[in-house]
C-alpha cells in the first residue's frame, strides 16, 4: 500500500471540507508491515456517486454518511454487501444511537463515528481501520503462501514417487513380455532393481509421515529423560552393516551418558537421518565420527564424515523439502530428500537448529543443537514458522 | 543405409532397420528398462547417464536417433542437450522424454512446426512410455528423415 485511499460521501459540503482538512498530510503508520503511508482523499456528494466510484475505482476506506438526500448510507452498504466489496467502510451518524450503529454493522461498516466529531477522533477511527486492513491482507497473503507451498509439496512428491514406479513399470513389462528371453535368471538385475526403488518408495512415504506429524502436532510426544548417546550408539549400529561392506569405520565420542529430556522417537529420526547420510555420501574406506557433547543448556551432537562434500550453494538449500543434491557424485545414492528438513524441523522444536559445513571431496559435518524439552517451549521455533505446512 | 529402400515402401519394422541409439536419462533404472527391450528389438543401444556422458558419447559417435529424458542435473538439461545436438547434426531425429509435464503445468508439445522449431526436439513424450509407443515413434522419426 503506497497510499491509504479515502472516499468521503457526503451530501453537505461543509462537513467534505472538514473532513478533507482533517485529513490532509495525515500519515498513517501500520506496524504489521512496518511503514507508513500518507493519505489520498476524495470526496462524492451522494450515495449513488460513492456505488459510481467505488466500481471504478474501490478505496481502502469509504467514509460514508448516514442521512444523505436519496441513497441514504444504509442503502449504500446494502448496495456493497452484494458487490462483496473489499475496502472497509465508516459510518458518519448525526446521532449516538447504539441502534443505528448495530445496523450499519450487520450491513457490513467497519466502524462508526458520531457526529460532531473532532479532527483527532476522526484520524483515530481512520488509523484503526487502517491497521485492520493491513492485518486483514497480510492474512489473506499467508493463506496465499500457505497454499501455495502446499501445492508445491504435493507437486514435487508426486514426482518424487512416479519417477520410481516408472522404473518398475518398465522393469515389470520387461519380465510380463519375457522380453530377455525364458530364463528367469536374466531378470536377476531388474527385480533386484524393482525391489530397491519400492524400498526408496517406502523410505519416501515414511519420511513423509513423519515430517506430516512433526508439521501438524497431532503427534503424541512423551517426554522422558534419554540418553543421547546411547541414541547415536543404536544409530550407528544400524548403518554397520553397509559400512563395513564399504570399508567406512564408525566411531562415536561421549563422556558417558549425556541426558537429554525429549522424545526418543524423535531424537532417533535426527540420529538416523545424520548417521545414515554420513555413510550414503561417504567415500569407500572413509569415517564417520558421532560426538555427544554437553553445553548447557544445550546437548550439541556433531556428525562427521569424509564424503563427497558438497558446495556452499548446495549447503544453503539443503534443509528444504526434496532438496537432493543431484551430481555425478550422488547419482547412485537414494533418498528421499525429506531427511534434513525433518531434522530441522526437529531441532526447531527442542529450540535448536542444525548447522552444517563443508569441503567439497573432503567431508561434511552437521552440528544439531537441541535444548531440554520444556524449556524449549517457550520459543517454540516451529509454532511461527510461516512455512509450515498441514499436508 | 541398409533399410533405406525398405522404408521407401513403408513396410519397415523398427527391428530390421537396426538402429544406433544414443539413450540419455540420470535415472540409472530407466536407462537399463529400456535398454533391455531395445536391444533385444535388434538395436545397438549406448546409454548416457548424464549430459556430459552424452556429449562424449555423441562425439564418439553420432547415432540415428536420440533419446533424451528432459530433467537432468539442471532442470532444462535435456533441452540444452538437444540444442546441442542439433547444432552438430540438424538432421538426427531426437525424442525428448520426460515425467514432468503434467505435475509442473509446463504444459508443451511438439506436434506443430512452430513447436518444434522451439523446442527443436521432433517429438515429446510423456513419461511413463511403453515400450511399443517408443518403438513406433523412433520408427517414424527415422523414415521421416530417411524418406
Amino acid at each position: 500500500m503506497n497510499a491509504l485511499r479515502i472516499l468521503v460521501a457526503d451530501d453537505e459540503a461543509g462537513m467534505r471540507h472538514g473532513v478533507m482538512r482533517a485529513l490532509r498530510g495525515l500519515s498513517v503508520r501500520l506496524p504489521d508491515v512496518d511503514a507508513t503511508v500518507g493519505v489520498e482523499v476524495e470526496e462524492v456528494a451522494s450515495g449513488e456517486e460513492a456505488l459510481a466510484r467505488v466500481d471504478v475505482q474501490p478505496p481502502d476506506i469509504l467514509l460514508l454518511d448516514h442521512k444523505m438526500t436519496g441513497m441514504s448510507g444504509l442503502d449504500v452498504l446494502h448496495a456493497l454487501q452484494q458487490r462483496g466489496s473489499e475496502f472497509l467502510t465508516i459510518m458518519v451518524t448525526a446521532f449516538a444511537t447504539i441502534e443505528s450503529a448495530v445496523q450499519a454493522t450487520k450491513c457490513g461498516a467497519f466502524d462508526f463515528i458520531a457526529k460532531p466529531f473532532t479532527p483527532d477522533e476522526l484520524r483515530g477511527v481512520i488509523r484503526k481501520a487502517a491497521e485492520h486492513l493491513t492485518a486483514q491482507r497480510r492474512a489473506r497473503e499467508l493463506a496465499e503462501e500457505n497454499r501455495r507451498v502446499r501445492f508445491d509439496f504435493i507437486r514435487v512428491l508426486g514426482h518424487e514417487l512416479k519417477t520410481p514406479l516408472a522404473a518398475i513399470e518398465n522393469y515389470l513389462y520387461l519380465l510380463r513380455d519375457r522380453t530377455a528371453g525364458e530364463y528367469v535368471e536374466a531378470y536377476e538385475r531388474p527385480i533386484q532393481r524393482c525391489l530397491c526403488r519400492a524400498q526408496g518408495m517406502r523410505k519416501l512415504i515414511a519420511d513423509l509421515l513423519d515430517l506430516t506429524r512433526i508439521e501438524s502436532g497431532q503427534r503424541q510426544r512423551t517426554f522422558e529423560a534419554v540418553d543421547v548417546a546411547e541414541i547415536a550408539r543404536e544409530a550407528l549400529e544400524l548403518v554397520a552393516p553397509v559400512a563395513e561392506a564399504r570399508g567406512i569405520a564408525l566411531a562415536l565420542a561421549a563422556d558417558g551418558p549425556v541426558v537429554l529430556r525429549c522424545d526418543r522417537a524423535e531424537l532417533e529420526i535426527v540420529l538416523n537421518n545424520l548417521v545414515s547420510n554420513a555413510v550414503k555420501y561417504n567415500r569407500d574406506g572413509g569415517r564417520v565420527d558421532v560426538a555427544v557433547q554437553r553445553d548447557d543448556p544445550y546437548v550439541r551432537i556433531v556428525v562427521r564424515d569424509t564424503g563427497i562434500g558438497m558446495s556452499a550453494e548446495e549447503s544453503a538449500r539443503l534443509f528444504q523439502d526434496f532438496v537432493r543434491i543431484r551430481n555425478e557424485k550422488t547419482r547412485e545414492i537414494t533418498g528421499s530428500g525429506l531427511g534434513l528438513a525433518i531434522v530441522k524441523k526437529i531441532a526447531g522444536l527442542y529450540g535448536g537448529d542444525v548447522a552444517v559445513a563443508s569441503t567439497p571431496d573432503a567431508g561434511t559435518t552437521f552440528t544439531v543443537t537441541l535444548k531440554p524439552a520444556g524449556e524449549a517451549q517457550a520459543d517454540d521455533a516451529f509454532a511461527r514458522d510461516d512455512q509450515s505446512l498441514a499436508v | 543405409m541398409h533399410a533405406t529402400d525398405r522404408s521407401a515402401q513403408g513396410h519397415a519394422t523398427a527391428a530390421e532397420l537396426r538402429l544406433n541409439i544414443l539413450l540419455v536419462d540420470d535415472d540409472p533404472d530407466f536407462l537399463e528398462s529400456l535398454r533391455i527391450p531395445l536391444e533385444a528389438a535388434g538395436h545397438t543401444v549406448t546409454t548416457a547417464d548424464g549430459v556430459k556422458a552424452a556429449r562424449a558419447a555423441f562425439d564418439q559417435q553420432v547415432p540415428d536417433i536420440a533419446l533424451i529424458d528432459l530433467m537432468m542435473e539442471d532442470a532444462d538439461g535435456g533441452f540444452t542437450l538437444c540444442h546441442a545436438f542439433k547444432a552438430k547434426a540438424p538432421q538426427l531425429p531426437v525424442i525428448i522424454i520426460s515425467a514432468v509435464t503434467s505435475e509442473t503445468g509446463l504444459d508443451f508439445d511438439a506436434a506443430t512446426p512452430e513447436e518444434r522449431a522451439w523446442i527443436k526436439a521432433d517429438a515429446f513424450l510423456a513419461k511413463p512410455i511403453r515400450f511399443e509407443q517408443l518403438e513406433r515413434e523412433i520408427l517414424r522419426h527415422v523414415q521421416n528423415v530417411r524418406s
